[in-house]
C-alpha cells in the first residue's frame, strides 16, 4: 500500500515537472530563422535623444502560440524581435479568451509599460481598459488583429486584409484560363476573419461568372481530417471538379490526401488545381515540388511593422496612416524558388 | 399477486406476514400507487362511496395513505423540519419559522429527541427513521404503512417506536406492520394476515394464532421444533477438533475497537454478541481485514499470517458475510451467476477466468443446493427477494470452500425459513470441519448455533461465555456489565 | 451453433438491438435517399495501388479510430462511472511524441530518425503514462473523472506543442502514411485492419481474463468488491492505462493520416464521439454493466450518421447539432419513464398477468 502511494506521488511530481518545464520552454524558445531586422534597430536607437541606454518597455498580449502554425510563427517573430539587443524589455502574455487578456492588458498598464501590443481574441470589450492606457500616457498599437473601439484610442493598426488576400488568390485562379471552373470551396471556422474575407472573394466571383460553379462548400474548421472527409464525399458522390480552393494549408493537405487515395491527380499541368494558404514552408514545398498550385501568404511577420510606429511615435510623430496593411503575397507553383520557400515559409 | 383481500380497520395495528417472496412488498407497492393494480379488485376507504383509484404515490397521500420504508428515504443533507416538510405544500413559498415551529412540535409530541433545525444525518438510523414516520403521521394519515422498520433499531429504539405507534393506534390510526420479528408482532399487533406466494392464507386475530401456528401458516408446512436444531447436529468429532484453526492477538482496527483476543478451533461455531455498535461487526471485520488493522497479530493453523486486505484473508481459507448485504454483499446488476463465483474468481486470480460453462455448473449447483429461488442463473441479483440474495451471497463464499466462515447478521431481513436453512446449513457445515464465527441481533439464534459466545460492549471484549453459561439471562448480564451473579 | 446462440442470448442480445436499430435506420435512410451510398468501387489510388473506395469505406476508415478509442473508454466508464474527456488531447500528445520520435527534433528530416514501430510504442507508452496519470487521480484521489481528465484536456495540447517545441514535423517517409491509408496490395484501408486487431485482442483479453468481470463489479458496487478481495482502485487505474493505450493506437493513425500534425485541431472533439459511441451501444454512462461489441458498433454507428451529414452536405459546425439531437433521443428512448410505459403497453399486448417478486 505504502509502496503503491509512493510510487503514485512521484508520478504525479513528474507531471508537475512537465508542466513547469513546458511553460519554461515555451517562453525562451527562440531559434527560428528571423533575425533580418536586427541590425536595422542598431542603427536607428542612437538616433533616440532621450533614450540612451533605456529600454523600451512593451507589453505584448497575443493569442494562444498553439493557436495554429501562423500564430507560432507569429510569436516566434515578436519574442526574436524584442528583445533587449534591439532596445527592448518585453513582457508577453497568451490567451484565447478576451477577458484574459483584458486582465494582462492591466496588469501591464500597472507595471508602467511604454507600449501595449496587442492582438486581440475578440473584437469587442476593449475600450475601457485602453482608455486607461490612454490616460497612463501608453501608446497601444493592434497587430494582426482589430477591435471595436473608437481609433483615438490607439496609435496604429497593422492588420491583414483577408479580402485582399482572397481577392488575389481569386484572380490568379482566373488567369489560369481554365475553360470551366467546378470548385471544392473548404472554409475555415465560420465566422472568423480569415474564413469571411477569403470566402468572400471567391463567392463574389462564382456570383458574377457563369463558368464558376460551387461543387461543395463546406466548412472543415481548419481541421485537415474533416476537409478530407469532404473531399472524400465529392468523390464518391461521382461529382466532377477541378478546384480545391481550401482557406488554410492544412484543409489543403487533407483534401489532396483524399485525391491521392482516390488516384487523382493533382498540382501543376494536373487534373485538379489546389490551393491553399497561410504559407507554412511544407506547403510551399509541396509547390516547389508541383503538387499544388498556389498558396496565399497571411503574413506573421509584424515585429518590424510594429517597431516602425513605435520608431516613430518615438520621435513624436504621428504614423503616416492609422491602418497599416502588411505586405502579402501569392505565391504561384511555376514561379516559386527555394528563396520564396526559407524566407516565407513559417 | 393474486386475489388478495385484506381490511384494515380504524385504530388497529395489523402485521402483514409472510416469507420474502410472499407478495407483501407488492401489496404494499399497489396500495401506495407504486405499482397500478392491473384492472381486477378494488380499494376501498372510509368515507368514500366509490372504489378509490391509487395511480401514484400521489394519490395515496392524498387518501391518507402514508408509508415508511425500510430503507430511509429521507434526504440526509436536509434538516429535520425540511424532510418533514418538503414535497407537500401547497404553497409555493415556505414559511421557514413556521415550518421549524411546526416541526418540533410534532417532534415534541412524538418524544423524539431531535430538533428542527437538526441535519438528518447527523441523527441515528433509528431517530431519522421515527421522523420518517413523524412525517408520514403530520400527513394526517388513515393509514400508516411500516415496511421493516424495526430492523436497524436497538431494542430500546423498538420499544420507543411500540410506543409511538401505540399513541397513533389510540388516536383512531390503522397501521399495517411489516416485520420478521415474530416477538414485535406479538407485542403489538392486533390482527395478522398471511401472504403466501402471491397468496392469501388468512386473516387472524392475534390470540387465535400462536407462533408455531403462524410460522406454519407462512411457510405452508408444520415446522420441526426449532429449539432442536443444534441438539440435531452432530458435533464435530475429527481427530483435530482441538486444533485453533485461527487466532488473534491484540488485533485493533481503523474502526476505533479496543484491541482484542480471539481464537476459533476446527468445526467449532462461535460468536461475537453485544448490543448494536458494541463493535461486533467491527471485530469479524479486522480478522477479515475489512477495516485497516493498525495493530496486533494472527496467526492461522499455528503459522503467523498477516491479514490487511480481504484478499489475504481470503487465501488464508476465511470467508465473511458482511452485515449490510446490499452495500457489501451483491453486486446488484450482476447475474446471480457472477455473483456466485465472484470471490473463487477473484482468488483463482486475473488470468484464469472461470469457463462459462463451469460457472452455469457452479451457480446451478448452488441455485440447486441452496433452493435459492431465482428464474435463471443469468437473473441479476437485485431482483431477487432479501433472502434469496443472502444464500447467494453464502453461496459464493461456500464455493471458495472456505476453513473458516464468518456470518455477520445473515438472517437479517430474512423470512424465518431461509433464517432456519441458514442456522442448519452453517451447523451442518461446522460437523464437516469447517469452523464459523456467528453474529445476530438474536439471541435465541445465537443461543441455538454457538457452542462459545464472546460478549462486547462499548468496543471491547468483556467476557466469554461457554458450555452452561450460554443463557439468555447471563448473556443479558454480562452485556449489562451486571457479572456478579 | 448452440454456443454461439448462447453468446448472443445471454444479457447481449436486447443491448446490441440499439446500435443495429440505429444502423438499421440510417441505412434505410441512405437506401431511400440515393442507392449511391453503398456503392464500393474498386479504384487506383496516386501511388498506383488498388483500392476499394465509397462511402461504406470511408465510414470504416473513419469509424475505426472511434472504435478503437470505444474499446478504453467502455472500460474507463464501466469501471470509474465517468468517462475520460481528455481523449483529443491525448491523441495529440501521443502522435506528438510519434513525430517527435521519427524526425528525431528537426521538423524537416527527409530521413527517418528511428523505426516507426520504436516511435509508435514510444508513444503508447507516453499515452498510457498519460492515462495512468488520470487513473490515478480517480482511482487513488477519488476526482470525479471528468473533471481529473480536464486537467488534461485543458493542458494537453500545449503539452504536445511543446513536445516538438511548437514546430510542425511533416515526415516525408511515404511508408509511414500506411496507418492512416493503405498498405500497398491490400485495398481495404489500413484503419480498419488495426481496429479489427484492437477489437479481436480486446475480445480475447475479456475471454481470457476476468477484465470484465472485475470491472463491471467494481463499477457497480465498489465496496462489495474490495469485500471479495478485489482492489477496486487497481482496477480503474488499468481501465484508465488501457484507455491510454487505445489513444496512442488512435494518435498513430490520426498523424499517418496527414503525415503531420496540428496540435489545436487534430482529433478535436473525438472525445464526444467517443463516448457517444459508448452510450449508443447501450452502456449506461454511469457504469457497471458493459457491452464491448455494442460500444464498437456504436462508434461505426456515429461515423455512419458523420458521413451521411457530409454526404448532405450538411455545414460541419452543425454536425455536434446533429449528434445533440441523436443523443437526447436515445437517452430519452433509454430512460425508465419511456421503458416504463413500452413495458406497460407490452403487457397490455400480451394480456397476461405480471409475475411479481416481491
Amino acid at each position: 500500500m505504502k509502496k503503491k502511494k509512493f510510487l503514485s506521488l512521484v508520478l504525479i511530481g513528474a507531471m508537475a515537472a512537465v508542466f513547469v518545464v513546458g511553460c519554461g520552454k515555451k517562453a525562451e524558445d527562440t531559434n527560428t530563422d528571423n533575425n533580418q531586422s536586427a541590425d536595422q534597430t542598431e542603427t536607428t536607437t542612437p538616433d533616440e535623444p532621450d533614450d540612451s541606454g533605456e529600454l523600451i518597455k512593451v507589453g505584448i498580449i497575443n493569442n494562444d502560440p498553439n493557436e495554429s502554425g501562423y500564430r507560432t510563427a507569429n510569436v516566434n517573430d515578436l519574442q526574436n524581435f524584442f528583445t533587449e539587443e534591439n532596445g527592448y524589455e518585453a513582457s508577453f502574455a497568451y490567451s484565447l479568451k478576451n477577458d484574459e487578456q483584458i486582465a494582462s492588458a492591466q496588469k501591464f498598464i500597472q507595471d508602467g509599460v511604454d507600449y501595449l501590443l496587442l492582438s486581440a481574441a475578440d473584437v469587442s470589450g476593449w475600450d475601457t481598459v485602453l482608455q486607461d492606457a490612454q490616460d497612463a500616457g501608453i501608446g497601444v498599437i493592434l497587430f494582426d488583429r482589430t477591435i471595436d473601439a473608437d481609433e483615438s484610442l490607439y496609435a496604429a493598426s497593422i492588420v491583414s486584409d483577408m479580402a485582399k488576400e482572397g481577392e488575389t488568390a481569386v484572380n490568379w485562379l482566373a488567369d489560369q484560363g481554365l475553360d470551366e471552373y467546378n470548385i471544392i470551396h473548404i472554409q475555415g471556422v465560420m465566422g472568423s476573419a480569415a474564413q469571411v474575407g477569403r470566402t468572400g472573394a471567391l463567392d463574389d466571383k462564382v456570383a458574377a461568372e457563369d463558368s464558376w460553379n460551387i461543387v461543395t462548400q463546406q466548412t472543415a474548421e481548419w481541421n485537415a481530417e474533416k476537409a478530407q472527409q469532404i473531399v472524400q464525399s465529392v468523390i464518391s458522390a461521382g461529382t466532377p471538379f477541378n478546384v480545391i480552393y481550401a482557406e488554410n494549408d492544412d484543409m489543403a493537405k487533407g483534401a489532396v490526401a483524399a485525391l491521392d487515395a482516390a488516384g487523382i491527380t493533382h498540382g501543376v499541368g494536373k487534373d485538379v488545381i489546389v490551393m491553399g494558404f497561410d504559407c507554412n514552408k511544407w506547403a510551399l514545398e509541396e509547390l516547389l515540388a508541383g503538387n499544388w498550385n498556389y498558396d496565399g501568404q497571411c503574413n506573421p511577420f509584424q515585429a518590424s511593422y510594429i517597431d516602425e510606429v513605435i520608431k516613430t511615435l518615438e520621435k513624436g510623430e504621428e504614423p503616416a496612416e492609422k491602418t497599416i496593411i502588411l505586405d502579402e503575397k501569392g505565391f504561384d507553383a511555376e514561379t516559386i524558388t527555394q528563396d520564396d520557400v526559407d524566407t516565407y515559409g513559417i | 399477486m393474486q386475489n388478495v383481500d385484506f381490511t384494515l380497520c380504524e385504530g388497529e395495528i395489523h402485521a402483514l406476514m409472510g416469507e420474502n417472496g410472499a407478495g407483501k412488498s407488492t401489496l404494499i407497492k399497489v396500495l401506495t400507487g407504486v405499482y397500478p393494480e392491473d384492472g381486477e379488485g378494488t380499494i376501498h376507504i372510509k368515507g368514500l362511496d366509490k372504489a378509490a383509484v391509487i395511480r401514484s404515490p400521489q394519490d395515496a397521500q392524498k387518501l391518507g395513505i402514508s408509508t415508511v420504508y425500510q430503507e430511509i428515504t429521507l434526504c440526509p443533507n436536509l434538516t429535520v423540519a425540511e424532510n418533514m416538510y418538503i414535497g407537500r405544500g401547497n404553497n409555493k413559498v415556505m414559511n421557514w419559522k413556521k415550518m421549524n415551529d411546526g416541526a418540533n412540535k410534532i417532534l415534541q409530541s412524538l418524544d423524539i429527541p431531535a430538533t428542527a433545525t437538526q441535519q438528518l444525518s447527523s441523527c441515528s438510523i433509528a431517530i431519522q427513521q421515527m421522523i420518517a414516520i413523524a412525517r408520514a403521521v403530520d400527513m394526517e394519515c388513515k393509514v400508516l404503512i411500516l415496511d421493516e422498520p424495526t430492523s436497524s433499531l436497538d431494542d430500546n429504539e423498538v420499544e420507543k417506536l411500540f410506543g409511538m405507534m401505540r399513541d397513533l393506534k389510540a388516536k383512531g390510526v390503522g397501521i399495517i406492520f411489516v416485520t420478521h420479528f415474530l416477538d414485535q408482532v406479538y407485542e403489538v399487533c392486533d390482527k395478522i394476515t398471511v401472504l403466501r406466494d402471491g397468496k392469501l392464507v388468512g386473516e387472524f386475530v392475534i390470540e387465535d394464532l400462536p407462533r408455531v401456528k403462524l410460522v406454519a401458516k407462512m411457510l405452508g408446512k408444520e415446522l420441526d421444533d426449532m429449539s432442536e436444531i443444534k441438539s440435531e447436529n452432530t458435533v464435530y468429532d475429527g481427530d483435530d477438533a482441538d486444533q485453533v484453526i485461527y487466532e488473534a492477538e491484540g488485533l485493533q482496527s481503523a474502526a476505533k475497537i479496543k484491541p482484542f483476543n480471539f481464537y476459533i478451533k476446527k468445526g467449532e461455531v462461535n460468536g461475537f454478541t453485544g448490543l448494536l455498535g458494541s463493535g461486533r461487526s467491527e471485530c469479524v471485520r479486522a480478522i477479515f481485514g475489512a477495516d485497516r488493522v493498525i495493530a496486533g497479530s494472527a496467526k492461522k493453523n499455528g503459522k503467523p499470517v498477516k491479514i490487511t486486505k480481504p484478499i489475504e484473508a481470503m487465501k488464508n481459507g476465511i470467508a465473511y458475510l458482511p452485515e449490510d448485504r446490499k452495500v457489501d454483499g451483491i453486486v446488484g446488476d450482476l447475474s446471480v451467476r457472477d455473483n456466485i463465483i465472484l470471490a473463487l474468481q477473484v482468488l483463482k486470480g486475473f488470468f484464469h477466468p472461470i469457463s462459462k460453462s463451469q460457472a452455469y455448473k457452479f451457480a446451478d449447483e448452488y441455485i440447486k443446493k441452496l433452493e435459492i429461488k431465482t428464474a435463471s442463473a443469468d437473473t441479476p441479483i437485485k431482483s431477487l427477494s432479501g433472502g434469496n440474495q443472502q444464500k447467494v451471497i453464502l453461496a459464493r463464499w461456500l464455493l471458495m470452500n472456505p476453513e473458516y466462515l464468518i456470518l455477520d447478521e445473515p438472517t437479517r431481513g430474512i423470512d424465518i425459513g431461509t433464517k432456519i436453512e441458514i442456522q442448519k446449513l452453517v451447523l451442518q457445515l461446522a460437523s464437516e470441519g469447517m469452523s464459523a464465527t456467528f453474529i445476530s441481533s438474536e439471541t435465541d439464534e445465537m443461543l441455538r448455533t454457538c457452542s462459545r459466545l464472546v460478549v462486547m460492549r462499548d468496543r471491547k471484549v468483556v467476557g466469554e461465555l461457554s458450555g452452561e453459561d450460554l443463557t439468555q439471562n447471563k448473556i443479558m448480564s454480562t452485556i449489562a456489565g451486571g457479572d456478579q451473579k | 451453433m448452440q454456443k454461439k446462440k448462447s453468446i448472443f442470448s445471454k444479457g447481449g442480445n436486447t443491448q446490441l438491438l440499439i446500435p443495429i436499430i440505429a444502423l438499421l435506420i440510417l441505412a434505410l435512410f441512405n437506401l431511400i435517399a440515393d442507392p449511391g451510398f453503398f456503392k464500393i468501387s474498386l479504384g487506383v489510388n496516386s501511388a498506383g495501388d488498388t483500392i476499394l473506395s465509397g462511402y461504406l469505406i470511408t465510414i470504416l476508415d473513419y469509424g475505426s479510430e472511434l472504435a478503437i478509442l470505444a474499446i478504453g473508454m467502455t472500460l474507463v466508464t464501466a469501471a470509474s462511472g465517468g468517462q475520460d474527456i481528455s481523449v483529443g488531447a491525448g491523441i495529440a500528445i501521443a502522435g506528438s511524441v510519434i513525430l517527435r520520435v521519427l524526425c528525431g527534433g528537426d521538423s524537416r528530416a527527409e530521413e527517418l530518425q528511428a523505426p516507426i514501430i520504436v516511435a509508435f510504442l514510444i508513444g503508447c507508452v507516453v499515452a498510457m503514462l498519460f492515462g495512468a496519470f488520470n487513473g490515478i487521480l480517480v482511482a487513488y484521489f477519488k476526482i470525479q473523472p471528468m473533471v481529473a481528465t480536464l486537467i488534461l484536456y485543458t493542458a494537453g495540447r500545449s503539452i504536445a506543442a511543446w513536445i516538438n517545441n511548437n514546430e510542425l514535423p511533416v515526415i516525408k517517409e511515404p511508408k509511414f502514411a500506411y496507418f492512416g491509408g493503405f498498405i500497398p496490395g491490400v485495398p481495404v484501408p489500413t484503419t480498419f485492419l488495426i481496429a479489427l486487431v484492437c477489437v479481436v485482442v480486446i475480445l480475447l483479453v475479456l475471454k481470457f481474463t476476468t477484465l470484465g468481470l472485475y470491472t463491471q463489479a467494481v463499477g457497480i458496487n465498489e465496496s462489495s468488491s474490495r469485500l471479495n478481495g478485489l482492489n477496486p482502485i487497481f482496477v480503474k487505474f488499468l481501465a484508465f492505462v488501457i484507455l491510454g493505450l487505445c489513444v496512442g493506437v488512435a494518435g498513430l493513425i490520426k498523424v499517418s493520416r496527414i503525415s503531420s500534425i496540428n496540435y489545436s485541431v487534430i482529433a478535436k472533439d473525438i472525445e464526444m464521439d467517443a463516448i457517444l459511441a459508448v452510450a449508443l451501444g447501450g452502456n449506461a454512462l454511469s457504469g457497471g454493466k458493459f457491452n464491448m461489441i455494442a460500444s464498437i458498433l456504436g462508434a461505426y454507428v456515429i461515423q455512419f450518421l458523420t458521413t451521411t451529414l457530409y454526404k448532405f452536405e450538411v455545414q460541419a459546425d452543425a454536425l455536434p447539432a446533429y449528434k445533440a439531437v441523436v443523443v437526447i433521443i436515445l437517452v430519452v428512448i433509454s430512460s425508465p419513464v419511456v421503458s416504463d410505459k413500452l413495458s406497460a403497453l407490452w403487457k397490455k399486448v400480451k394480456k397476461t398477468p405480471a409475475k411479481e417478486v416481491g
